[in-house]
Formats: C-alpha cells, sequence, structure tokens
C-alpha cells in the first residue's frame, strides 16, 4: 500500500522521427514528468496544443510504450508484462465521441465489451444487468441498449465512452479532453456526471484539458505542462490566483474571461514568438526563447520542479 | 415618456391573454413537442440507400433473371453444348450455320411429318451445335470463372494485407514492396508463360479428373490469379486498416484489455468490410473480361466446353455472313460485366460511410 | 437614426437536403453600425455561421436565402446578380474563418494569395500589390514581411497564418470584416494575441467587425453589441453588460449558469437539460422550449416576440411577458406598469 494511488517518475515518451535516408531524431513529446495522485482526488493537466499531455495520458496507460521513466499503481510498478493485469484498475475517456466508438457495435456491445474480455459476468442476464446499471449511473436511457452509436449526440456518445470506462470498475480514469469536443451547455452535463461519479465511486481522474475554468472546477491540483515538462504543480486555486511560473503567469492572463468587467480590468502579458519546434528543443529551460526572464543560467541547466512552500512545485531558476 | 418602442406590434396587455397559458408546461408536453427521427442501423440504411438507385436496383434484377435463365434454360433446351446435332440419329450437313430459329432440312422434314422440334434460338455454329446452349454454358464458365477468381483474390488478398496493415513497421514495409515488385509484372504475358509451362506439367496429372474437362489452361489461370491479382485487394485493405487503426476505438479497445485477434476480428475487419465487399464486385467483372480476353486469343477454356470468350473468337471468321453469332455472347459478356460494375457503384454510394452527409 | 452600415432584416436561410428542409435561419434581424463590433454567440447549429454566410452569400449548393433583406449601406444586397456580389465579397465586406490551417491553399505561396485578393479589386499591378501586400504584413505583426511572401502556408505557424488570412481579409480595406469563429483553433496565447490585434485594427481603420463565436469569454471583452442565438433565431441582443449581468432569455441565463465560474468557491453547475435541437423538425412555439425548466404552455405554440427589456437589451422570452403581467395582476393597471418598468430599468 502507497500513499498514492498513482506515481509517475521522469516519464519520458520518444518518438522517432526519420529526417534522413537513415537518420531519425527523437521527438521528445513528454521529457521527464513527474507526479502523484491521490485515491479519489482529481489531478488537473494543462497546457497548449504540443506540450504531451495527452500523450502523458496514454503512455501512463501503457498505450504507448514509454521510452523512460516509472509508473506505479498503489505502490506496484507497472511494466509491460503485467499491463494486462492493471487494466482493470485504469481506464481511459477519450475526446472525440465521434470516433472513440465503433460505428458498427450497439451501444450495448460497447459497454459489454470490457465485461466479456474480463469475463466479469458469468451468464447473459447478469451481463445484460450490468450493462443496464453502467447506462443508469452515466445517464443514459436503458431503452436505447440495441441502438448504434452514431444515432446519438455527442453528449450522450460521451457518456457511453464513460460507461465502458467503469464497466471493470476502475479506480483511476483518465479523462482526455473529455468536454473539448462538446458544447458548452453540454458540456456542463458531462463535468456534473464525472463529479457525481468521483462522489459516489471514489474514481481518481487525471483530468487532461486546455480549457482552465473546466479544469479549476473539476481539479484539487493542476499541473501545467509546456514542451513535454512539468513547470508547475500547485493546489488548483493558488495556480490560478497566484501562478508563479512566467508561462503559467502569461496563460492565465491570456485565457478568455466570460465576465466583461474582470475582462476590461485585467492586463494581458503577451507572449513573445512562437513554440518552438518540439524536434529542436531549446537547450536548458524549454521556455527560455520566449520568457522575459531568462538568463544565461536559463540556457545552460534545466530547472527541476522545487517546492516553494505549501506542496506549491515550480521548475524555474528565476522565480 | 410612454416609449411607443416598448410595447411591441401586438398590444400584449390588451390581448386579454388567456392566463392559463402562463403556467409551467409539463414534461410530457414539452416532450411530444419535438418528434424523433426513426433509429436505422448502419446495414439497413446502406440497403434503403441502394434501393433507391434506379441503376443498381435494375442491374440486380438483370443479375438475377440471368442465374436463373443459366440454371433452368439446359433443362428445358434438349441439345448439349458438345453435341452435334442429330435429326433421328441421322447427321444433317445443312444443320450448320443456321440463323436464330430456322431450321435444317431433315428437321423440316421431321416437322412435316408430325416431330417437335425445339428451336434454336441462337440458331447453331458451324459443327451444328445449338448456339443457345452453348452461349448459356459460356455464360455459366464466365461466371463461375469470375466468382471464383474473386474469390481467390479476395481471401489472399485480404490475409496479406491485414497482416501487413495491422502490424506494421518493417513487416509492412517488406510485404508491400514485395507487392510492388509483383505489380509490375506483365499479366498477360506472365498468363500466357503460364498456361504453356503448366500446360505441360498438369496434363499428365490431371488427365480423366473433372478438372481436364476445363483445361489445362483455365486452371493455369486460376493460378495465374492466385499469383498476381490480389496485390490491389491487399493494396486496399491494408490501406483501410490503417486508417481504421488510427481511430480512438482501436486505442480503447487496446486500454480495455483486448487482445490483437480480438481487435481484428471484432473492431477493424466489419469496418473495413463494406469497402471490401464492394471491391470484390468490382473484381468479378474484370475477372470475367480477362478471362474471356484469354479464350478469345485461344488460352481459355479447352474445346468443346464454350466461353463466351471463345465463342466470340469463333465468331470472328464468319462475321460478315453470320453476324449474330458475335452479337450474343458479346451481348452476354457486356450485360454481366455492366450490371456487376453498376451494382459495385451502388454498393459504395449506399455504403461508404465517408460519401454520406 | 444612427447610420448603419449593414442592416439584417428577417434573414430566412434554409438547406434543402433530400432529408428535407434544414432551417438554419429564422428570421433573425439585426444592426451594425459603422466602427462598431458585433458579436454572435451560439452553440453549434445555432445558425450563426449560416448567418454570415448569407450575408455574403457563399452557401454550400442546397442552401438558399429564402425571405429577408441584407441592406448595405442602404442597398439590398441580397438582390445582387453574381459578378455583382464577386465584386462585392472580398472588397467591401471580407470573411476570416475558423481554421487557418484548411484556409490557406498549400500550393500557392502566401505572398501569390495576399497578391490575388488585391489584384482582383483594384487596380494595382504586380509590383504595387506586392508592397501591399508587405504592407498588409507588416501591419498584422508579421515580422519580415518580405521573406514570408515568400513562404508557404505550412512553413507558417497557426498564429502567423491566421494574422495572414486577417491581411488578407483586410488587404482590401472592407467597410466590414466578419470573423467566423477566428480563435477557435487556436492555442489560448495565440488567441489572446490575434484578439488584441483585431482590436488595433479596428480602431486603426476604423471598420465595423462582426464576430462569431461560441465562446463567451471570447466576446466578453471585445464587442459592442452581442446577439444571442438558438435554433436560427436571436433570443436575446444587448451590450456586454447587459447580457453578462442582467440576462433575459432562459437560454443565455442556462448558458451562463453553465459556465463554471472564474473566481470564488467552486459551485455546481447547472446544465441546460436535454440535447440542441433538431432543425429538421422545427416545433411550433419557441425553439428553447423543450429544455427550458420555466417552459410555460404559451411557449409551445407561439414563437416570442422580442421585447425591449431596456433602450439597448431586447429578448424574445414569454417569461419577461409573465413577469409584467403578474405584476399587472398585483393591482397596477396596464400603463402604468409599463412606465414603472421602463423606469425601473433606466
Amino acid at each position: 500500500m502507497s500513499e498514492h494511488l498513482i506515481e509517475v517518475r521522469d516519464l519520458k515518451q520518444y518518438f522517432p522521427v526519420r529526417v534522413g535516408f537513415f537518420k531519425s531524431i527523437p521527438l521528445k513529446a513528454v521529457d521527464g514528468v513527474s507526479f502523484t495522485i491521490n485515491a479519489g482526488e482529481t489531478l488537473g493537466l494543462v497546457g497548449e496544443s504540443g506540450c504531451g499531455k495527452t500523450t502523458v495520458g496514454r503512455s501512463l496507460l501503457h498505450l504507448y510504450v514509454p521510452t523512460g521513466g516509472e509508473v506505479y499503481y498503489d505502490g506496484q510498478l507497472v511494466t509491460e508484462r503485467n499491463i494486462q493485469g492493471f487494466r482493470k484498475n485504469m481506464q481511459m475517456v477519450f475526446q472525440d465521441p465521434y470516433s472513440s466508438l465503433n460505428p458498427r457495435m450497439t451501444v450495448s456491445d460497447i459497454i459489454g465489451e470490457p465485461l466479456d474480455i474480463h469475463k466479469l459476468c458469468r451468464n447473459s442476464k447478469e451481463r445484460k444487468d450490468r450493462i443496464r446499471e453502467l447506462m443508469d449511473l452515466v445517464g443514459l436511457n436503458t431503452e436505447h441498449a440495441n441502438r448504434y452509436a452514431h444515432e446519438f449526440s455527442g453528449g450522450q456518445r460521451q457518456r457511453i465512452g464513460i460507461a465502458r470506462a467503469l464497466a471493470v470498475n476502475p479506480k483511476f480514469i483518465v479523462c482526455d479532453e473529455p468536454v473539448s469536443a462538446l458544447d458548452v451547455s453540454i458540456q456542463a452535463q458531462i463535468i456534473n456526471t464525472f463529479e457525481d461519479l468521483q462522489a459516489k465511486l471514489g474514481i481518481a481522474y487525471l483530468f487532461i484539458a486546455h480549457d482552465i475554468f473546466v479544469v479549476r472546477h473539476m481539479s484539487q491540483r493542476i499541473a501545467v505542462m509546456y514542451l513535454g515538462r512539468v513547470v508547475e504543480t500547485a493546489d488548483a486555486d493558488e495556480i490560478c490566483e497566484k501562478p508563479m511560473h512566467p508561462y503559467t503567469i502569461s496563460l492565465m492572463s491570456a485565457v478568455p474571461v466570460p465576465d466583461p468587467k474582470i475582462a476590461r480590468s485585467s492586463k494581458r502579458i503577451p507572449l513573445q514568438g512562437d513554440v518552438p519546434s518540439p524536434l529542436k528543443m531549446p537547450s536548458g529551460c524549454a521556455f527560455r526563447t520566449r520568457c522575459k526572464y531568462a538568463t544565461e543560467q536559463c540556457a545552460l541547466e534545466c530547472p527541476k520542479l522545487t517546492d516553494r512552500g505549501d506542496g506549491h512545485m515550480v521548475a524555474c531558476h528565476n522565480m | 415618456m410612454y416609449d411607443p418602442n416598448i410595447i411591441p406590434k401586438k398590444q400584449l396587455l390588451s390581448l386579454q391573454l388567456d392566463v392559463s397559458k402562463f403556467y409551467a408546461a409539463s414534461d410530457e408536453e414539452k416532450e411530444q413537442h419535438v418528434q424523433i427521427r426513426e433509429s436505422t442501423t448502419f446495414f439497413k440504411d446502406g440497403i434503403t440507400r441502394l434501393s433507391k438507385n434506379p441503376l443498381a436496383v435494375i442491374s440486380i434484377v438483370v443479375l438475377l433473371l440471368l442465374v436463373v435463365v443459366i440454371i433452368f434454360a439446359p433443362m428445358i433446351v434438349p441439345y448439349g453444348y458438345e453435341e452435334i446435332i442429330k435429326v433421328n440419329g441421322k447427321r444433317d450437313r445443312t444443320m450448320s450455320n443456321l440463323r436464330p430459329l430456322e431450321y435444317s432440312e431433315l428437321e423440316q422434314e421431321a416437322m412435316a411429318a408430325g416431330e417437335e422440334v425445339f428451336p434454336h434460338l441462337f440458331g447453331t455454329d458451324n459443327l451444328g451445335r445449338d448456339y443457345f446452349v452453348r452461349v448459356i454454358y459460356g455464360t455459366r464458365v464466365s461466371l463461375v470463372v469470375g466468382l471464383f477468381a474473386s474469390l481467390i483474390v479476395l481471401i489472399i488478398g485480404l490475409l496479406y494485407g491485414s497482416i501487413a496493415g495491422y502490424v506494421g513497421g518493417t513487416v509492412d514495409l517488406i510485404m508491400m514492396r514485395f507487392v510492388d515488385i509483383i505489380y509490375s509484372l506483365p499479366d498477360t504475358l506472365m498468363v500466357i508463360l503460364l498456361s504453356v509451362v503448366l500446360g505441360e506439367v498438369l496434363t499428365p496429372l490431371i488427365e480423366g479428373t473433372a478438372l481436364a474437362k476445363i483445361g489445362t489452361n483455365m486452371i493455369s489461370l486460376f493460378i495465374v490469379f492466385g499469383l498476381l491479382y490480389w496485390v490491389g485487394m491487399a493494396r486496399l485493405v491494408r490501406g483501410q486498416i490503417l486508417t481504421i487503426k488510427n481511430n480512438d476505438y482501436v486505442l480503447a479497445a487496446k486500454a480495455l484489455g483486448a487482445k490483437s485477434g480480438r481487435i481484428i476480428r471484432k473492431h477493424i475487419l466489419p469496418n473495413c468490410m463494406s469497402v471490401i465487399f464492394i471491391s470484390t464486385a468490382l473484381q468479378v467483372p474484370s475477372a470475367i473480361f480477362t478471362e474471356s480476353f484469354l479464350s478469345f486469343i485461344g488460352l481459355g477454356v479447352q474445346a468443346p466446353m464454350p466461353s463466351l470468350g471463345s465463342l466470340a473468337s469463333s465468331a470472328r471468321g464468319g462475321l460478315e455472313n453470320y453476324p449474330y453469332k458475335l452479337l450474343f455472347p458479346a451481348i452476354a459478356i457486356c450485360l454481366i460485366v455492366l450490371s456487376f460494375n453498376l451494382l459495385g457503384d451502388g454498393l459504395r454510394d449506399a455504403f461508404d460511410p465517408k460519401l454520406r452527409r | 437614426m444612427k447610420d448603419f452600415i449593414l442592416d439584417v432584416n428577417d434573414l430566412h436561410t434554409s438547406f434543402f437536403t433530400p432529408a428535407g428542409e434544414v432551417r438554419a435561419v429564422n428570421g433573425v434581424s439585426f444592426k451594425l453600425a459603422k466602427g462598431k463590433v458585433l458579436g454572435i454567440v451560439g452553440e453549434s447549429g445555432s445558425g450563426k455561421s449560416v448567418t454570415a454566410y448569407s450575408i455574403l452569400r457563399i452557401l454550400d449548393n442546397p442552401g438558399r436565402i429564402t425571405q429577408g433583406q441584407i441592406l448595405f449601406k442602404g442597398q439590398d444586397i441580397t438582390k445582387f446578380s453574381k459578378s455583382e456580389m464577386r465584386k462585392f465579397r472580398g472588397s467591401r465586406i471580407s470573411i476570416i474563418f475558423q481554421d487557418p490551417m484548411t484556409s490557406l491553399n498549400p500550393v500557392y505561396t502566401v505572398g501569390n494569395q495576399l497578391t490575388e485578393a488585391i489584384r482582383l479589386h483594384t487596380d494595382r499591378n504586380r509590383s504595387e500589390a506586392w508592397e501591399r501586400a508587405a504592407e498588409m504584413l507588416t501591419l498584422v505583426g508579421v515580422n519580415e514581411p518580405l521573406k514570408r511572401l515568400k513562404q508557404y502556408p505550412h512553413e507558417l505557424s497557426g498564429g502567423m497564418r491566421q494574422r495572414v488570412m486577417i491581411a488578407m481579409a483586410l488587404a482590401c480595406e472592407p467597410d466590414i470584416l466578419i470573423a467566423d469563429e477566428p480563435t477557435t483553433a487556436l492555442d489560448v496565447t495565440i488567441q489572446a494575441q490575434i484578439l488584441e490585434l483585431m482590436q488595433e485594427l479596428q480602431k486603426k481603420l476604423g471598420m465595423s467587425i462582426i464576430i462569431i463565436t461560441h465562446d463567451l469569454g471570447v466576446i466578453a471583452d471585445m464587442c459592442d453589441e452581442i446577439i444571442v442565438m438558438y435554433a436560427g433565431r436571436v433570443c436575446e441582443r444587448g451590450t456586454a453588460d447587459e447580457i453578462f449581468y442582467n440576462p433575459c432569455h432562459e437560454y443565455t441565463k442556462g448558458l451562463l449558469k453553465s459556465i463554471p465560474s472564474i473566481v470564488g468557491k467552486r459551485e455546481r453547475l447547472v446544465p441546460i437539460s436535454g440535447t440542441p435541437i433538431d432543425l429538421l423538425n422545427m416545433p411550433k412555439g419557441c425553439a428553447f422550449c423543450e429544455r427550458c425548466d420555466s417552459a410555460m404552455k404559451i411557449c409551445l405554440t407561439e414563437t416570442p416576440e422580442e421585447i425591449r427589456m431596456n433602450h439597448d437589451h431586447l429578448a424574445a422570452c414569454w417569461m419577461n411577458v409573465a413577469e409584467v403581467y403578474k405584476s399587472e395582476r398585483a393591482g397596477e393597471n396596464a400603463p402604468a406598469a409599463a412606465e414603472v418598468k421602463e423606469a425601473e430599468d433606466e
């Protein structure tokens, strides 16, 4: 037993990219990410496109074989060999409600698949009952069990995906941008569903998203990523109100606020330049090319996450 | 100041409003307010769309009719395909090259004597065999060859393509280079060469068996198909699998703990089935045409078994005098090829999810 | 009467598909004054993009304007012929689209595409157009303009491509710029840059802008007037302050309650129940009725009219009438009630 349900240490995921006839260089999608998640709590993971947050989620579940680092579930090391055993504990909900469900399968097939794979039900009656139970749990009408996925709306399809993930009773779910593809009014329904499930079943989430407000709403702690590395980790409110890393400060100030008075009074802190290509990462701190406070040390040494008090971790030489 | 803009056109407050209308609407009332569309499965939806396509429906009808005719006609027509027709046991020199619905001299005598003579619907060929029956048998051969060859292509191509597509990486690379090599071989030349070579090898082997009737040329045709023509299907299948592999639901299945076999069976193959089906439907006419072409140049079925191509070939000589001899097999080929093509097109339009709204 | 540069009057647009008539826009009216920014907010299926495409007459084939007028400086552009419309598009009204990846042609250089727009609508020759293109790139904040002109779209980042799009749209100094979800496909930090750029350009060039988006945060700061759309109809219109702090339509209220709070305590989100409406089977009465918690019997049968809440705030919801009616029944007589309401709202 360990105090953390999920512990990730120095996770690395490199993808080889061919550049010459025989040469290939690694695309460092995830370059040394560490965090922990306790049972029943939510860690939010934010960052812009290309920062590697989706890859973190997938590598954690060994959907891509990690190039380096370790993943621990409840104190046990997860490897390629024993991952099948852990599949019942760790599941994933995907971003795109349209491509994450097999168009040739009915709802009942989709939700029933994990039950079949892991032989969780002894007979077909038990299976049917369990499928109904899961549909109720996520708010789907059980009469639609024999309909095909394409007959449902985006929000309902997402619910089917959630039901599928819940079928094996996992204690940890990676939510990879689960509401980004949905309309605002439906987003709220799905967010509430996630919260209810967490309250009822005690599931821990790694909530990956790019909408800060949604992440803040869902998470106790938030980690901010930039170019494959975590630059800041803190309590959700701390990070939104008192960010310390220059990137986080910029990010928070750039988010459009749906409140006219606040929007008018806040100042945007612009970032110069563009995101460097992950194939040609800057030496030392990856953010230094766009940072106002960059010094020589930033080019030489990659900053580590250090605790600035109360669990607020920042990876910066200057702040 | 009473601003006229405040009250809109309908003077609401003086409208004698029905107060009860402002009571809350119940949930049932709200539900009935909106209608929901009917639900359909993918298959049913496709069939419905197919049935609305007039050309596809006509093709299906034509093909069905054709099948019915070639099964039942030989039972009705009393002549064999290789039978040189004798009237009452006597050979008749005027029997050859009869026009459609013409009778030979001896037959006319027999009819005058009160005997029933089944008409020669398409006339007779130069040896005195009933042409209609020969065309029917020719169609049978062509259809069977077409279907069999397509089946071979389907099986080999499907297996090869799915392994290459699913495994990916170096295996895929090597397998596809192999495909490229085969693709670049000239197929007609190969068929001819193989027919010659295999002809010598196979003749002693199959003597006396049923296969001897079809002849070594046909067998070498099947072998060539098996060796060469599967590459198109393999490429198609591989492409489909690569596309499908990228979908999140495959990754989701992996996350659920499904093994490769299950993923291929339940997730990948069903989703490329429609494309494969369509491609096979379009492969049949191509096979038939190839067979006809080979028979035309003399590499087809062994005489006396007719094939549409060989019939057309032997009709070339007497084209000026007996044009119908070329006409009938040609029409038969056209009908079959056209129907399968239109059917394949219709299937593609009906079942291809990307083409839908 | 203010001088309105664009006056859309009771616009109806439908798509005539094999499955039936999809009524995308059902009676939308609005006026855009010179130099002002109008925001159109709605979810997918609300008809906001179709409205913009109708103005420019760039609807996909089964779509047609079935009713209504669009007056640009007094002229009805729905009556323009194809060639008149071609001269009009890009020079008087321009549009920038959502996805900068696919809006630029990958086989032509940036310079080629920019100068195409310029030469189509003005008399400049090649070198003049090239100069003008470089000017435009500087205006939108692209560094090294001459180098960029020779590059291909795939060599530029997303933010830069969007800037090129804006440059193309502004090259002929249009009176109105329509931005269809200009920042949805961009990262947050780039989004902020683009929005700032648009505000700067608007002040500099004095053009009017119509921003179409589903992101309430984007319009909160930028817009002089906001229209909220649902199922092809305007639910509510007003200034940003009015819409955010005094929403008068149940849909707007629902939207605001369903987004996570920015500051302070985390409260449970109150989602709008149900799913967006099927535009093929438009019901009678209010389109939002099925999902509305306060739906009344009248909502099922009568389409709500726009009722003036304030001198710059209108809402099309029967709830507002119900309130007035309730206050009337409380004992005040009709004209007095209206006057009191007017006085209260000002």
